[in-house]
């Protein structure tokens, strides 16, 4: 395995923000951008499936602070979609600003501005509307071929095709195999057929959906807004409003979480809309309930999988089926239910002879769904993992076994990853590492520890990609500084997980320099050199490559400029970092100097843009183990230790690689024991706040442990894969496994609650095996 | 979010009782819950101003101001010596330090609400509410009148010798609890007291006398039946009435266990 | 109606609507450190000190406040960046934005409990949620920072 001795590079950097961060200072949206502005409120359907007949606004106008109240009649007619995905997305043309059809309790109606929020919450209450209230498809099971058309409108429009077909309530469907499925199950020892069922959950990023949006010197549309995705942000606005993007700079302070949330525009276009009418600043911030109900939360799925294997724990061949609910638009739907299958699939590559992954994606008439981190993989991977063990545990194999034996490894082609090749790969290694630190042997055994308490273990495996091959584009531009120091501006997002700072220690390694030296600027679309945004576990991994060729432009320009200032050519100056060496006559020319040349009678620019786009998206790996303690009376989970062992390549900054894993582990772990977005009989949402929709705190993960197995991935910068995502992924699947040890019963359907585990044992409900 | 359009801190209980007369007056606790409701309070009425804010022990009885806070009962060491430590276990667990900071006791006994594990404390003692004009009353008559215009002032406890436990299950760990269960033996007498049923805590005694001839295994499984028996409970959000029920006996009986000396659950 | 309180040490007097709430205040004072992030009392994301004891800014109306003394992360930047730089040390600072309601949190924790165990660390700040870092993180961090005290001690 290559890998150098780095300066910056495989370093527990401080993040740049950090600081000012932990000290509270101003640095987010609402903390940056004037109070004054106009608050915006949206007035949200109170039914799952209506048609506005009467909209009455007048009384609302007369209350006193009132700037302006919309309604659809007021909005542009054209579809758009808000999902932040490169163009053409994939995702539908399906919404209006303000629709005159309502999709979902929550579904805005009206927005109001006006000087102060008291004024716009009492405008709300006079705005006067007489839906026709139409049945809702609540069903996502029932929602393929319904007569209830979530998007009977002619208007409907796919950029893509990916097999959508509105007057099915299809956003998408496709079947795509390698093998013959059904030749291969026929002649297994042992097919096991199961469905698992995953649901919606939200982000619940601390700061709620926010944007303020004010017109600029030029007159043209400023928009401030907690995303993770400047650049689509500004081309779906220009769709939305009509106006070009000239017309639009979309910028980006601090972000208090993002998860994929704000990979959707999801509240831009209102303030945005509200300043184009009247001229004024104007601010939207979505409360807690608003996050809630009308986010963009993970998109529920049902997943049946028949696995076929030999009596020895062979696996030949997987055939996967996921059904997936995007809810009343199509935002990402047909994207996230692509990783169900191909981040899923190629974990058992080994010796897998054939597989087939099939899928339909779904209107209902609840919350559209979006991006959560693990997008779509997460839910595969809990099916299918859940289904190996089920296998191990039906053939009485180690579990653990029964992956070496299956698992891809280095070098092997992945049919079911578009036949891309493993080139770095140590999940073999991460196995094995997990086995020992987190002494497998002891703790996967059950243990009666008396009181109705009983310990043991789960296991599962994990992967993701590190970016959108063929599609994502990265870039980033580097400037020198007249006294040596540099700028590093990239269209990127940092939301906290520190690709600021990572990508400011690539530029360090690949300039010589200390990481301070590199001052780091983003996001901003009239500044920033182009990203497709940070998103798809894809930053570290192509925006990476950007700053490491970015700079390796800058350096040939500075040895160019030193050039010129010695009188000779280019080709005999070296970049030692802090000064440019001439091979042979030894002299040199300090950074600083050349800084300083750069300013005047001047005509190279000191600076370089790059940008980087992959043809591969090499998957990261890694192995979670988890131990717990059942209360098998009151059905109560206590998680004792989780080991965690990633294989990202070469991990870039190991201090914050290791923070997300800790961080992904902990959102996976409220995902499988208490989260769950949930709707009554009549679609209305139940969890709105966090008083009902409970995040894990600090008492409710037990300890937890990260290690790293390196790989070095030769298309990544240092030979970097991607964190971000793939962190999310085992905790389901883990600790349904373990549940299964300590009670004998599967349960194939999240969140696994105390109650589900407590009447499963008691027999108040039917067994799940 | 609630509307407030005037404030007052009361100079006496009689003026915060003339106050609150009005049908558009409220007194004002620690607010947590209050703040949430999206109606208008005409005139908040604090008792901030009244020296309700402290735990008075004295040889007899606990005198417990309405405005002391949660997080007073939680590291009240006189308290906490008297019930086992059950008075801290039973509001540990309520969102956080900062929340139990805020929450009084007045508030959390006057709301009488179901999910309360400060009621279903208070209830397992000897108990009284000071009520500004209606006297002293025992907590279990308050629990079950219907809330009006009077003011609470004080709890009072009766330091009668006793052994006390409290448990709750939650689903996450400072979540509202999907039940409550406090046992004590206070003069021989035993009783269980059962909260987010989901409704008002109910106080369950000993009729049977099943735990009489001391507690065993046989004769707290017994005691936990006959609890789940009495008590009444319902589904929602965060559990279902079958499984409550079923938690009822589960946490009865470690009770029972707990008192009895068996069994440590906490 | 009027309001006089102490703000990070300074007397400040204002007037109010009295249905504001004490964040509503802070923020219109400049105390931008202060973030709502639950409206439910829930998440601690708006903690300050009162009287020196912690408190959900959210949930209190500012005409409480009367005649105490509110402490933000603005008033209290020294305290804070003393272990502050040990949470930075292991990334666990994140999106940043729960964190001035944690080391707010953190501060009275350290303050009453000067040597706390992990367990009493984690009970003290199990008001204060997180999404980002997983929380252990965090702990490090004070944890790092305790034993590092406790080496100065020493010396």
């Amino acid at each position: 395995m290559e890998q150098k001795e780095y300066k910056s590079i495989n370093k527990p950097v401080r993040k740049k923000d950090a600081m000012q961060l932990l000290l509270g200072r101003p640095v987010y949206t609402d903390d940056i951008t004037p109070g004054n502005a106009l608050v915006v409120k949206l007035l949200r359907s109170p039914h799952a499936n209506a048609v506005i007949q009467e909209i009455n606004t007048s009384t609302a106008l007369k209350v006193p602070g009132v700037a302006a109240v919309y309604t659809w009649e007021d909005v542009p007619k054209t579809r758009f979609a808000i999902a932040g995905q490169t163009y053409p997305e994939p995702s539908p043309y399906d919404r209006l600003i303000l629709d005159r059809h309502v999709r979902f309790v929550g579904d805005p109606v009206a927005i109001i501005a006006a000087e102060t929020e008291k004024a716009a919450l009492r405008a709300m209450k006079m705005i006067k509307v007489k839906y026709q209230i139409l049945e809702p498809v609540l069903d996502f099971c029932k929602a393929k071929d319904n007569p209830i058309l979530v998007h009977p409108e002619e208007d409907w429009f796919p950029p893509c095709q990916v097999g959508g077909d509105p007057k099915r309530n299809l956003v998408a469907s496709e079947v795509n195999s390698d093998g013959d499925v059904e030749a291969v199950l026929s002649d297994c020892d042992i097919v096991l057929d199961r469905t698992y069922h995953t649901k919606a959950f939200n982000q619940a990023m601390m700061e709620t959906f926010r944007t303020y949006t004010e017109l600029d010197r030029y007159g043209r549309l400023h928009v401030i807004s907690s995303t993770q995705i400047v650049f689509h942000c500004r081309r779906i606005l220009s769709r939305a409003l009509g106006i070009p993007k000239s017309r639009i700079r979309v910028e980006k302070p601090r972000i208090g979480g993002g998860f994929g949330a704000k990979q959707t525009a999801v509240c831009e276009v209102y303030p945005a809309f509200v300043t184009l009418k009247t001229g004024r600043p104007a601010k939207l911030i979505y409360t807690r309930e608003e996050s809630q109900i009308a986010g963009s939360p993970r998109h529920e799925m049902e997943i049946r999988i028949r696995l076929g294997a030999g009596r020895d724990g062979h696996i030949r061949c997987v055939d996967l089926y996921t059904l997936s609910n995007t809810g009343a638009y199509g935002e990402h739907g047909p994207t996230t239910v692509g990783l169900s299958g191909h981040k899923a699939i190629p974990l058992y590559t080994g010796g897998l002879e054939a597989y087939r992954f099939s899928y339909d994606v779904v209107y209902t008439n609840l919350q559209a769904a979006g991006a959560y981190r693990g997008y779509g993989a997460t839910q595969g991977i809990f099916a299918l993992e859940s289904i190996v063990n089920e296998l191990a545990e039906q053939l009485g194999m180690d579990p653990t076994v029964i992956r070496d034996k299956n698992m891809v490894k280095e070098g092997m082609k992945m049919p079911s990853y578009y036949n891309e090749t493993a080139n770095a790969c140590a999940l073999d290694r991460c196995m094995e590492h997990c086995r020992q630190m987190f002494h497998w042997d002891e703790k996967y055994p059950v243990r009666d520890m008396g009181n109705g308490k009983v310990r043991t273990a789960g296991v599962a495996m994990a992967m993701q990609g590190s970016c959108i091959s063929h599609v994502d584009v990265g870039s980033a531009t580097i400037k020198l500084g007249e006294d040596g120091t540099y700028n590093l501006i990239i269209g990127a997002a940092d939301m906290g997980t520190g690709c600021d700072t990572i990508l400011a220690q690539m530029a360090a390694e690949c300039l010589d320099c200390s990481v301070d030296d590199i001052a780091v600027f983003g996001a901003d679309t009239d500044a920033s050199p182009y990203d497709s945004g940070s998103y798809a576990s894809s930053t570290t991994y192509i925006t990476g490559k950007a700053v490491e060729k970015a700079c390796a432009e800058l350096k040939e320009r500075i040895c160019s400029i030193a050039a010129e200032m010695l009188g000779c050519a280019a080709s005999e100056m070296v970049f030692e970092g802090r000064q440019v060496r001439r091979i042979g006559t030894e002299e040199t020319v300090s950074l600083t100097d050349i800084g300083y040349k750069s300013q005047v009678f001047n005509t190279q620019a000191a600076e370089a843009t790059a940008s980087h786009s992959s043809p591969v998206s090499p998957p990261p790996y890694m192995v979670g183990m988890v131990e717990i303690e059942l209360d098998k009376e009151t059905g109560l989970v206590t998680i004792l230790d989780y080991m965690a062992v990633v294989d990202c390549g070469i991990p870039i900054n190991p201090a914050l690689a290791r923070i997300q894993t800790e961080g992904g582990i902990v959102q996976g772990i409220g995902h499988t024991l208490m989260e769950d977005v949930r709707y009554d009989h009549n679609g209305k949402p139940i969890g709105s706040s966090f008083m009902q929709y409970k995040i894990p705190t600090r008492l409710d993960m037990g300890k937890l442990h990260v290690e790293f197995e390196h790989s070095y991935e030769p298309t990544g910068p240092f030979g970097a894969k991607s964190i971000g995502e793939i962190v999310i992924n085992t905790p389901a699947p883990a600790l349904a496994h373990a549940i299964y040890r300590a009670t004998g019963v599967w349960h194939r359907e999240l969140p696994i609650t105390p109650e589900k585990i407590a009447l499963s044992l008691s027999g108040k409900e039917g067994k799940n095996s | 979010m609630i509307n407030i359009q005037n404030y007052v801190q009361a100079e006496s209980l009689e003026e915060a009782y003339q106050l609150n007369q009005k049908k558009s007056g409220r007194i004002i606790g620690g607010m947590l819950w209050m703040k949430m409701a999206r109606n208008t309070v005409g005139t908040a009425i604090d008792l901030c101003r009244l020296g309700l804010d402290a735990i008075e022990e004295t040889e007899e009885e606990f005198s417990i101001g309405a405005m002391v806070a949660l997080r007073q009962l939680e590291t009240h060491p006189g308290l906490n010596a008297y019930t086992c430590g059950a008075a801290a276990r039973a509001v540990q667990d309520i969102i956080g330090v900062q929340f139990r900071n805020m929450a009084t006791v007045g508030g959390s006994i006057w709301g009488r609400f179901g999910f309360s594990d400060v009621l279903t404390l208070f209830l397992a003692m000897d108990s009284y509410v000071e009520l500004y004009k209606g006297g002293i009353i025992p907590l279990e008559i308050f629990a079950a009148m219907k809330q009006d215009n009077d003011i609470l002032v004080r709890i009072l406890v009766r330091k009668k010798p006793g052994l006390f436990t409290y448990q709750a299950m939650r689903i996450q760990r400072t979540d509202f609890p999907v039940l409550t269960c406090a046992l004590s033996q206070v003069e021989g007498e035993y009783r269980a007291v059962i909260g987010a049923r989901p409704g008002r805590a109910m106080v369950i005694r000993d009729k049977r006398e099943l735990l009489k001839d001391g507690i065993t295994e046989d004769s707290a499984r017994a005691f936990a039946a006959y609890t789940a028996e009495s008590v009444p409970t319902g589904s929602n959000v965060r559990g279902s009435a079958a499984y409550r029920t079923h938690l009822v006996n589960v946490l009865a009986k470690r009770s029972a266990l707990e008192l009895g000396g068996m069994q440590k659950w906490n | 109606m009027e309001l006089k309180l102490t703000l990070n040490g300074r007397p400040v007097t204002d007037h109010i609507d009295p249905g504001l709430l004490l964040i509503d205040f802070l923020r219109n004072h400049g105390c931008y450190s202060v973030k709502r992030g639950c409206e439910t009392s829930g998440c601690g994301l708006c903690t300050v000190l009162m009287d020196g004891r912690p408190i959900l800014s959210c949930s209190m109306l500012a005409a409480r406040a009367a005649g105490h003394s509110i402490h933000t992360l603005e008033g209290l930047q020294e305290e804070a960046a003393d272990f502050a730089g040990f949470i930075a040390d292991q990334g666990a600072d994140q999106c940043g934005f729960c964190n001035p309601g944690f080391v707010m949190n953190t501060i009275a924790l350290l303050r009453e409990n000067p040597d706390p165990t992990d367990d009493e660390i984690r009970m003290f700040l199990a008001g204060n949620l997180c999404r980002c870092s997983g929380y252990d993180g965090q702990l490090r961090g004070i944890r790092n920072y305790l034993e590092s005290r406790r080496k100065e001690h020493r010396a």
